[in-house]
């Protein structure tokens, strides 16, 4: 059990394998596609947890973690050599297992869900690609080795999300999120370059010798960078830009609501548990470099993480209280959670990110599996003005999405509930500023009030696709088996998960912290914890209780009334609607910018280059006629002359052979006389 | 008894007779007969030296002289011989007509 270890690269290995196979016979039969790929990430899964196993109760209990590297030299570049490999450790193998079972369920999910799918093998092929992509990020020991990871995981989401490629808003979502996620990739490549010159090594643990162990964490704390800023707090900016990018914060969030344009299992990977959850994985990751980094108080970047994710957390909840996608209205409630994630570990710390990631996990899973569930039932619709009364059809789903709506609002005593507390916990006592705190609980209620709004728009009420064109469409039915058995097992999750972490038994907390586990049933009766708890009560509750008053079935019929929010505040609900205008305001000034840039450099190259280069033309063709001028009136002239002249000569001699014999005879006998002649001249 | 010289003298002039009709004629057999005046007029220059050498008892020359003429009968028989051959084949005899040696 102990050496895992050795075997941890089977865990990302066997789904990259899955989709080599996959991508090389893509007219397999259905079965046995999903046998491959869901096979090779169960094995993954099994593995996971099998690591996980390891590494629980492994902690001395003094704030050391236990953990186990394998590390091996890549490549040598002259005298220095690049080390990969890989680390098992709390973080790792929680994050490892997260990503192998949700992306289990969500594989499972997708066989029923894509099953009339024509390109059943490549989606397949792409989903496994995209899991061996994560897996590998999560048991990462090295900067370099993450970084690669991460950009095949956003090469795959790019795969994914213009999954459906006939489809152009599906090709423009899928460039987005690339280009996107690439501008955040830049901070975290320049600051990847910047450690590996700062400290010699990238990787990140290596007895005693990795970037993120003592000895280098005093020497990198002593230099400073720019402006008096010390190079830790250097470079946790730089990754904390790469994890905005990757994690969907503001402003860099853009990407992630147009991702929905791919098919459905593939947002439930996205957002729930892999390709978002790696900005977080990533913070959680350096955190012993990211926090030498807070001396310098204006700088420090932990503190702009907290600032980041309280804002984004309460821009997403407003921006999804006014969208009538059901995958839209997840993916801000998405960006909205992901804002609590990075509060989290601005405010508090890993452990506490890594909480609210997991509960997040499941339940973001949840409620996109449920929503695809509605989807694949309904054909396709995805308004939910236009859905509606599914509780009597399909009562499963409609059960297993509401364990995944409450959790997500915030129910007391189910996951997200106790996540969201921590997280909320940990900012009310963070000291630079109480502002953060104040706008998770607004975020919270309002997170509350959208899901209770969708719950209400889809599941109760008239069916309104029905009533509309009552021929085309049939009853919505449940699904089968394969679709709704991943949604208990993560509504389970979602239920439960929470109690690894309840402030009285902070199970995962001191796991990841590597700390001895206290049972201190009396914190929860502390004035400050039981006071919080019961204020993120009362505000989940106010919030599905003020959706519920709002959206009610037997006070407004959505097909036929303007929304109440609209009516009671218009303007604020315009500004949500259209995701107040982030979109059109990077259209007004980024895309102008660089259009605007594009006109210059065409002016540029017209008007200068252009000129330049016919000036060059006209400069050598003169230099041309000129050697012409010599070549013909000095080489070409006296090579003529010579050769005419030969040619003359040539001719007068061709005279004599002229075939007569006797001329031959006479020139014969004139040169004997004069032979003779001059003989006899010599003799005399 | 006349001189050595007369002899030679008369030899040389008919050596430049049968020259001129061997470099001016027109006709392939008269040119033939050009070159028997030239050869006739070495054997003349060979009969008196001869004679007129240190061993005029010895024969030599007279024999030589014999040996020329019989080349020169044989030469001739040749030469007519090629000459109607030719002629026949060119239809002349003309040998500036017959110019397929030219360079």
């Amino acid at each position: 059990m102990k050496d895992i270890v050795h075997i941890l690269w089977l865990i990302p290995l066997l789904p990259l394998l899955a989709a080599g196979a996959l991508a090389l016979a893509p007219r397999l039969g259905k079965r046995s596609v999903s046998f491959l790929a869901v096979g090779a990430l169960a094995a993954s899964c099994v593995l996971s947890v099998l690591a996980l196993w390891a590494t629980l109760g492994e902690s001395e209990g003094e704030g050391e973690v236990w953990r186990q590297t394998v590390n091996f030299p890549w490549f040598s570049m002259g005298a220095a050599f690049m080390e990969i490999g890989w680390v098992l450790d709390p973080l790792a193998a929680v994050m490892a297992a997260l990503v192998s079972f949700v992306g289990c369920m969500i594989f499972l999910f997708s066989v029923g869900y894509m099953a009339s799918d024509k390109q059943y093998a490549r989606f397949f092929c792409l989903m496994s690609f995209f899991a061996a992509a994560m897996l590998g990020l999560t048991i990462a020991n090295s900067l370099l080795l993450l970084f690669i990871c991460w950009e095949l995981v956003g090469a795959a989401s790019y795969l994914l999300i213009g999954f459906w490629t006939r489809k152009p808003g599906a090709a423009a979502a899928a460039k987005k999120a690339f280009i996107v996620t690439r501008i955040g990739d830049l901070g975290f490549f320049i600051g990847m370059l910047w450690l590996s010159s700062a400290s010699g090594t990238l990787l990140f643990y290596d007895e005693g010798k990795g970037c993120l162990e003592e000895s280098a964490l005093t020497s990198l704390g002593a230099q400073t960078a720019l402006f008096g800023l010390a190079v830790p707090a250097a470079l946790t900016w730089l990754v904390l830009w790469g994890a905005m990018g990757k994690s969907g914060q503001a402003p860099l969030h853009v990407w992630l609501p147009d991702a929905m344009e791919g098919p459905t299992p593939v947002s439930a990977l996205i957002h729930a548990a892999t390709m978002v959850a790696a900005g977080i994985f990533l913070l959680a990751r350096i955190y012993p470099l990211a926090s030498i980094a807070g001396d310098a108080v204006s700088f420090d970047p932990l503190a702009a993480a907290a600032w980041i994710g309280s804002l984004t957390a309460l821009f997403g909840a407003i921006v999804a209280v006014a969208q009538t996608d059901i995958k839209r209205i997840l993916a801000y409630s998405t960006i909205s959670q992901l804002g609590y994630m990075m509060l989290g570990l601005g405010a508090g710390g890993p452990a506490t990110a890594m909480f609210h990631l997991l509960t997040h996990a499941f339940f973001k899973a949840l409620l996109f599996l449920g929503a695809g569930s509605v989807i694949h039932a309904c054909r396709g619709e995805q308004d939910i003005r236009r859905l509606g009364g599914l509780r009597p059809c399909m009562p499963f789903t409609f059960a297993c999405y509401a364990v995944g709506m409450l959790a997500l609002s915030g129910f007391p005593l189910l996951s997200g509930f106790w996540s969201k507390d921590a997280v909320l916990h940990e900012a009310g006592a963070w000291n630079p500023s109480q502002l953060p705190f104040f706008f998770g609980l607004a975020g919270a209620f309002l997170t509350a009030f959208y899901m209770s709004r969708q719950m209400v728009y889809v599941f109760f009420g008239e069916n309104r696709a029905r009533t509309e064109n009552r021929q085309s469409s049939t009853r919505p039915k449940e699904n089968d088996a394969m679709m709704t058995l991943p949604l208990l097992v993560l509504a389970a999750g979602a239920a439960l998960l929470g109690f690894i972490g309840t402030p009285a038994l902070p199970a995962f907390q001191s796991y990841l912290e590597g700390q001895a586990l206290e049972t201190s049933a009396g914190v929860l009766w502390e004035a400050k914890t039981l006071g919080l708890l019961l204020l993120s009560s009362v505000i989940a509750l106010a919030g599905i209780f003020f959706g519920w008053l709002l959206y009610r079935p037997s006070r407004f019929h959505p097909a036929t009334q303007e929304d109440p929010l609209r009516r009671m505040l218009p303007r604020c609900y315009r500004w949500a609607e259209n995701q107040f205008f982030v979109d059109e305001l990077y259209q007004r000034t980024v895309l102008r910018g660089l259009r605007f840039l594009g006109d210059l450099a065409e002016i540029v190259d017209r008007r200068m280059w252009e000129r330049a280069g016919r000036l060059c033309a006209a400069f050598v063709r003169g230099i041309a006629w000129i050697a012409r001028l010599a070549d013909e009136g000095l080489a070409n002239a006296g090579l003529d002359r010579f050769c005419l002249s030969v040619r003359r000569i040539a001719a007068l001699l061709a005279k004599i052979q002229n075939g007569r014999i006797q001329s031959y005879l006479k020139i014969a006998g004139a040169s004997l006389a004069i032979v003779a002649l001059v003989f006899a001249w010599l003799r005399s | 008894m006349a001189s050595l010289s007369s002899y030679l003298i008369l030899s040389a002039l008919l050596f430049c007779l049968g020259l001129s009709a061997v470099l001016i004629r027109r006709n392939a057999i008269l040119i033939l007969a050009g070159i028997e005046l030239m050869l006739n007029a070495a054997n003349l220059n060979f009969i008196a030296f001869w004679r007129f050498g240190p061993h005029p008892e010895s024969l030599d020359g007279l024999l030589f002289v014999l040996f020329s003429i019989a080349i020169a009968a044989a030469e001739a028989a040749v030469g007519l011989a090629l000459v109607i051959a030719v002629y026949r084949h060119h239809r002349t005899a003309d040998p500036n007509k017959i110019r397929e040696l030219k360079g």
